[in-house]
C-alpha cells in the first residue's frame, strides 16, 4: 500500500509537466503541472509517512528483460525517511516555483522547467526506492540529467549555463564511478540486487576500494568537500524553487547512498566511521567558512549545504565508528543524529532559499552589500527567513538544534568512552562547536544584510518594482508551511523517535539497541525545554510590550554625531565577515583588488575582495587544463586523411596478430 | 521544590548586584567611592519607568534583541547547579541546549544592533558574533574534558565532581583557566571589552546597543547582568565542586563564591588593559588550546 501510493505519487510529478509542452494555453498547462506535482507529494507524502509510521517493507519486484535489470523496487522505513522530505519540498516548491519562475518572464523556458522538476523529484524516489543495481544506475542518471535541465532552467544566462556544464561535468564523474563502484559490489556479492555483502569483504583490499569508490561517487553528489566544487554554482545561478529541491532533497540522494551501502556491509571496518568523521569535519567547517565569505546570497546558502552535509556525515561517521566498535548507543544516537538533520536540513534549507529567491527578485540583485531593508517591502519573508535562519544555526527552539543535538550527543557519548578512538571523536565536539558559531555569525549577517537596516544606496533602483510589491500567498504559503513543518519538529521532535530508530534499524543491522533511544536522549525533554523557550520569549516580549504601551517614539538612528549620515554607511555584509574571512584565509584565499586606504586625505579609491572556490581553482581547473595540453598533442593522430586511417586499422591488426 | 525556588529567587534578584561588586572594586583600586552597591537596581527601576525612542525604520527584530538576551539566559540557569544543589532541569546532554541558548540570544542581540542601519552597531554586532565562534570551542573542549572526568552527559553530573581535583588536577586548571577567559569575553570584560569605553568604534557589546533606551535598555542590562551572574556560576562550580553538609551552607557558600569571583572580575579590571582588537582572537584562540590540552592530558 504504502509503496503503491509513493510511486503513484512520482508518477503523478513526473508525469504534471508532459501536457504543458503540447497544450496550446500556457496556462492550463502551467494549473495541470501545478496539480500534478502537489497530488502527487501528497500521495508520496502520506505513503512515506505510513512507512515510516509503521515500519512494514513493501517490495516489488518484477523480470525487466535487460541483462542485470529488474523493476526490484522497495520501501523501508530508511528510504521513507528521505522520501517525506522528498516530496513535501517537491510539493511547496513546485507551487511557488509556478509563480516566482512563471511563463511570463521566462514563456519558453518554464514549461521545460516544470517538466523536468516533476521528473527529477519522480527519479529521486526510483533512487531512494530502487533495489537493483541498473535500475538504481538508470534513475540515477534520470536524475542527474533532469537537474541539468532544471539548473540551466534559464538559458538566456550565461552563468546558468557554465554552472550547468560545471554540473553535468562533475555528475557524470561520479556516475562513471558508481558505475566501477557497482561493477566491484556485483563481483563481490555476486548479485545485481542490492544485497548484503559477504562478512570479511569489507576488511580486504577490495572492500577498502568500495569504500572509497562510494565516498567518491556518492560524495560527489552530496557536495562533500572536497568534491562539491559543482555546487555552489549550480545553487546559485538555478531559479530558486529548484534550488530548494537541489539543495534540500536531492544532494540528500549522495547520503542516502553512503548510508544504503554500508547497510549492506556486515563488518565495516574502524577506520570507515573514522574516515567519515574527518570528512564531516572538514565539510563542516570549510563549508561554513567559504559561506562566510560569499556577497552572492544564494551561493551563500549553496556553501551552506556543503557545513550542513559535514554536519550529517559526523553523525554518520559516529554511527559506523559505533559498528565497529559494537555499541549500539552510540550507532543509535549517531546515525539518528544524522538521519534527522536530513530530515531538518530538508525543510529549513528550502524555506531560506524560496526567501533568498523572492529578495534576490525584489531587489534585482543577489548581491548581500547591495541589499538591505527588504524586510520593510517583504515583512513575512523577512520573518520567515528569520526562522530559517535560527533553525539552520542550531538554534532552540527550532528543529536544526533538535538533531545537532543528538549528533552531539553521539560524540559526547563516544568521547568519554576509555581509548585514543574516543578522543580521535572527542574533537568532532569542538570542530561543530566552531561549526555551529560560525554558521550563527553567517546567518546574522545574511538575515541582517539583507532584511534589517536601511536600502543601501543602490537599491533605489529596485528593479522597477513599486513598493506595494506585495507578497502573493503563492510565494508565503510554501515558505509558510515549512517554517511551521521546522517548528513543529523543533517543538515536538520525540514525535519522530520511533521513525528515526527504524531507520537506523536498518542503517546499522545486527546491532539491537540495548536501550531504546528515548531512554539515551530524551528528545522529549528537548521539545519541553523548546516549549519553555518560546514562553519565556514570550513572557518577556509581553512584559516589554506592556511597558513601551505608553510614551514610544521614532527618532532617527545615533550616528555618533555625524551630520550627514547615508545609508551606504551601514556595516555591509562583507565588512561584517572580515574578521572570521581573514581567519580562514589560508582556505578562502580570498582576492583582493584595490589597496586600503594607506595615507592621511586618501583621493577616491576602489576596493573589491572575493573568495572563490579554492578547489576549483587550485585543483580541478589546473588538473583539467593538463589534461585538455595532453589531448591536443594527441591530435597529431587526428588529420581527416582516409588512407591514414586504414593503415593504423591494417597496424592494429597485424599487432593483434603477433600478439596471438 | 524549596531548593528550586531559591535558584530561582537567586538568579532573578542577584545578578545587578555582581555589576556593583565590580564597579565598587574597580572604585577602590582607583581610590574612588564610586556608585553604590545597589545602583545596578536602582538603575533598572529608573529605566523602566521610562518613555522609549525607537530608531526610524527599525522592525520587531530590535525588540527582539532584549527579549531574548533575558529569557535565554535565564532558561539557561536552570540547567546550572549552583552551589551543591542540583540543578532544576537536568537531563543527559543539557550543557548543550546550555550553550546554544547563549548563542540564541547572542543571534537576535546582533541582529537587534543591524536592524538599526548603523555603521557602529553592525561593527559591533560583528565582532560579537566573531569573538563568540572563538569562545565556543574553548567551551566545549571544556565540556568533554569534564564528560570523561565525571563520566556523566549533563552539567549537574559534571559539575558535581569534587573528586576531580584529586584524580584530574592538572586538566581542570587549565579548563578553568580556558573557562576564565571565556567568562571574560563572553561578557564583554577588560581585556575584550571595556564596558564603561566612551569611544563607539572601540567597543563590543555596549556598541550593539546604542539605540536602545527605557525599558529596552533596561531588559539588555539586565540580561547582561544574568549572563555575567550565569557563567560565573558555571565558573565557580569548576573551580569549586565541593559541597557542604548542609544545604543552607551550600547556598551561603555559593552566594559568597560568586562575590569572589566578581571581585576577582573586578581585580582583572583595575589591573589590566585593554587589548588591541586584533590580539583578542589570539587570546581566544589560546583559551581554545588550554582546554584542548585539558582534554588530551585524560588521554587514557
Amino acid at each position: 500500500m504504502s509503496l503503491l501510493l509513493v510511486l503513484g505519487g512520482a508518477l503523478l510529478c513526473a508525469a504534471g509537466g508532459v501536457p504543458g509542452l503540447f497544450l496550446r494555453r500556457v496556462e492550463t498547462g502551467r494549473r495541470l503541472a501545478v496539480a500534478g506535482s502537489v497530488s502527487g507529494s501528497l500521495l508520496g507524502l502520506a505513503g512515506a509517512a505510513l512507512a515510516a509510521a509503521t515500519g512494514t517493507v513493501a517490495t516489488i519486484h518484477r523480470a525487466w528483460p535487460i541483462p542485470g535489470a529488474a523493476f526490484h523496487v522497495s520501501l523501508d522505513a530508511l528510504s521513507a525517511l528521505f522520501l517525506a522530505p522528498l516530496f513535501l519540498v517537491s510539493g511547496v516548491a513546485a507551487v511557488s516555483g509556478a509563480r516566482s519562475f512563471g511563463d511570463e518572464e521566462h514563456p519558453d523556458d518554464a514549461p521545460r522547467t516544470r517538466l523536468f522538476f516533476g521528473l527529477a523529484t519522480a527519479a529521486i524516489a526510483l533512487v531512494l526506492l530502487a533495489r537493483n543495481l541498473v535500475l538504481f544506475l538508470a534513475s540515477w542518471e534520470v536524475m542527474a540529467l533532469s537537474a541539468f535541465f532544471l539548473v540551466t532552467s534559464d538559458r538566456s544566462s550565461r552563468e546558468a549555463r557554465d554552472a550547468g556544464r560545471l554540473y553535468i561535468f562533475a555528475t557524470h564523474v561520479s556516475t562513471l564511478v558508481l558505475f566501477a563502484f557497482f561493477a566491484l559490489f556485483r563481483s563481490l556479492s555476486g548479485s545485481t540486487e542490492l544485497v548484503t555483502l559477504p562478512a570479511g569483504v569489507a576488511g580486504s583490499d577490495a572492500g577498502t576500494a568500495l569504500f572509497v569508490l562510494a565516498l567518491l561517487g556518492f560524495g560527489l553528489k552530496a557536495g562533500l568537500l572536497p568534491l562539491h566544487v559543482w555546487l555552489p554554482p549550480a545553487h546559485a545561478a538555478a531559479p530558486a524553487h529548484v534550488s530548494a529541491l537541489m539543495s534540500g532533497v536531492l544532494i540528500k540522494t549522495g547520503i542516502y547512498g553512503i548510508v544504503r551501502f554500508t547497510s549492506l556491509v556486515p563488518d565495516p571496518p574502524a577506520s570507515w566511521g573514522d574516515g567519515l568523521l574527518l570528512l564531516g569535519a572538514a565539510s563542516a567547517v570549510l563549508g561554513v567558512a567559504f559561506a562566510l565569505g560569499q556577497h552572492d546570497l544564494k551561493r551563500l546558502l549553496a556553501w551552506h549545504s556543503v557545513e550542513n552535509i559535514g554536519i550529517i556525515v559526523l553523525g554518520l561517521g559516529v554511527g559506523l565508528g559505533a559498528r565497529a566498535a559494537g555499541r549500539p548507543e552510540w550507532a543509535l544516537l549517531g546515525f539518528a543524529g544524522g538521519l534527522f538533520h536530513v530530515v531538518n536540513h530538508g525543510l529549513f534549507k528550502p524555506l531560506l532559499f524560496l526567501g533568498a529567491g523572492e529578495a534576490a527578485h525584489v531587489a534585482g540583485t543577489r548581491d548581500m552589500d547591495r541589499m538591505g531593508g527588504l524586510g520593510k517591502l517583504l515583512p513575512k519573508t523577512a520573518l520567515l527567513f528569520a526562522a530559517g535562519a535560527v533553525a539552520i544555526s542550531g538554534l532552540p527552539p527550532l528543529n536544526g538544534f533538535a538533531s545537532e543535538w543528538l549528533v552531539y550527543l553521539g560524540l559526547f557519548d563516544r568521547a568519554r568512552a576509555t581509548g585514543t578512538d574516543a578522543l580521535r571523536a572527542a574533537f568532532g565536539v569542538p570542530a561543530l562547536a566552531l561549526t555551529g558559531a560560525l554558521a550563527l555569525a553567517c546567518f546574522v549577517k545574511a538575515h541582517g544584510a539583507v532584511f534589517l537596516g536601511n536600502a543601501r544606496a543602490e537599491a533605489r533602483q529596485l528593479h522597477g518594482q513599486p513598493a506595494s510589491h506585495g507578497e502573493p500567498a503563492a510565494h508565503v504559503g510554501p515558505m509558510a508551511l515549512l517554517a511551521v513543518a521546522c517548528a513543529l519538529l523543533g517543538l515536538l521532535p520525540a514525535t519522530v523517535a520511533p521513525a528515526l530508530e527504524r531507520a537506523v534499524a536498518i542503517a546499522a543491522p545486527g546491532l539491537a539497541a540495548s536501550r531504546p533511544l528515548a531512554e539515551l536522549a530524551s528528545l522529549r525533554t528537548v521539545g519541553v525545554a523548546a516549549l519553555t523557550v518560546v514562553l519565556l520569549l514570550g513572557a518577556v516580549a509581553l512584559f516589554l510590550r506592556r511597558r513601551l504601551a505608553a510614551e514610544t517614539m521614532a527618532g532617527p538612528t545615533w550616528d555618533c554625531g555625524y551630520a550627514r549620515p547615508t545609508a551606504r554607511m551601514q556595516y555591509t555584509a562583507s565588512s561584517f565577515a572580515r574578521g572570521p574571512v581573514g581567519w580562514f584565509g589560508w582556505a578562502l584565499r580570498p582576492r583582493l583588488k584595490g589597496a586600503p586606504v594607506a595615507k592621511l586625505f586618501p583621493t577616491a579609491a576602489q576596493f573589491e575582495s572575493h573568495v572563490l572556490d579554492t578547489v576549483l581553482d587550485r585543483a580541478v581547473v589546473p588538473v583539467f587544463r593538463a589534461g585538455a595540453w595532453l589531448a591536443r598533442q594527441g591530435r597529431v593522430l587526428q588529420h581527416g586523411r582516409m588512407q591514414l586511417y586504414l593503415l593504423y586499422v591494417v597496424a592494429t591488426l597485424v599487432a593483434l596478430l603477433f600478439q596471438v | 521544590m524549596i531548593d528550586t525556588l531559591v535558584h530561582l529567587a537567586l538568579v532573578l534578584a542577584l545578578p545587578p548586584l555582581l555589576t556593583g561588586v565590580i564597579a565598587k572594586t574597580k572604585a577602590a583600586f582607583a581610590g574612588r567611592n564610586g556608585p553604590p552597591l545597589l545602583q545596578g537596581y536602582w538603575d533598572l527601576a529608573k529605566l523602566l519607568r521610562k518613555g522609549s525612542v525607537l530608531p526610524a525604520g527599525s522592525t520587531w527584530v530590535f525588540l527582539a534583541g532584549p527579549v531574548a538576551g533575558v529569557a535565554a539566559p535565564l532558561l539557561a540557569s536552570l540547567l546550572l547547579p549552583f552551589g551543591g544543589h542540583e540543578a532544576p532541569l537536568s537531563f543527559a546532554g543539557d550543557m548543550i541546549l546550555f550553550a546554544y541558548l547563549f548563542a540564541l540570544a547572542r543571534f537576535f542581540t546582533a541582529s537587534a544592533a543591524l536592524d538599526t542601519g548603523s555603521a557602529f552597531e553592525g561593527m559591533g554586532a560583528a565582532r560579537e558574533v566573531a569573538f563568540s565562534a572563538l569562545a565556543e570551542p574553548a567551551l566545549f573542549f571544556g565540556f568533554v574534558a569534564l564528560a570523561r572526568i565525571s563520566g556523566s552527559l549533563s552539567l549537574s553530573g559534571m559539575l558535581g565532581s569534587g573528586p576531580g581535583w584529586v584524580t584530574a588536577g592538572a586538566p581542570l586548571v587549565l579548563v578553568a583557566a580556558s573557562w576564565a577567559v571565556v567568562l571574560l569575553a563572553e561578557n564583554c570584560r577588560i581585556p575584550f571589552d571595556d564596558p564603561n569605553t566612551h569611544l563607539e568604534l572601540t567597543m563590543i557589546h555596549e556598541v550593539m546597543v546604542l539605540d536602545h533606551g527605557g525599558p529596552a535598555l533596561g531588559l539588555v542590562l539586565y540580561g547582561a547582568s544574568v549572563k555575567l551572574f550565569v557563567l560565573s556560576a558555571l565558573f565557580l562550580r569548576v573551580v569549586f565542586p565541593f559541597n557542604a553538609t548542609d544545604p543552607n551552607l551550600d547556598w551561603l557558600a555559593f552566594v559568597a563564591g560568586i562575590l569572589l569571583v566578581a571581585i576577582g572580575i573586578g581585580v582583572v579590571e583595575s589591573v589590566m588593559a585593554r587589548l588591541k582588537l586584533v590580539k583578542v582572537p589570539q587570546l581566544l584562540v589560546g583559551a581554545c588550546l588550554l582546554s584542548a590540552f585539558g582534554m588530551l592530558l585524560l588521554a587514557r
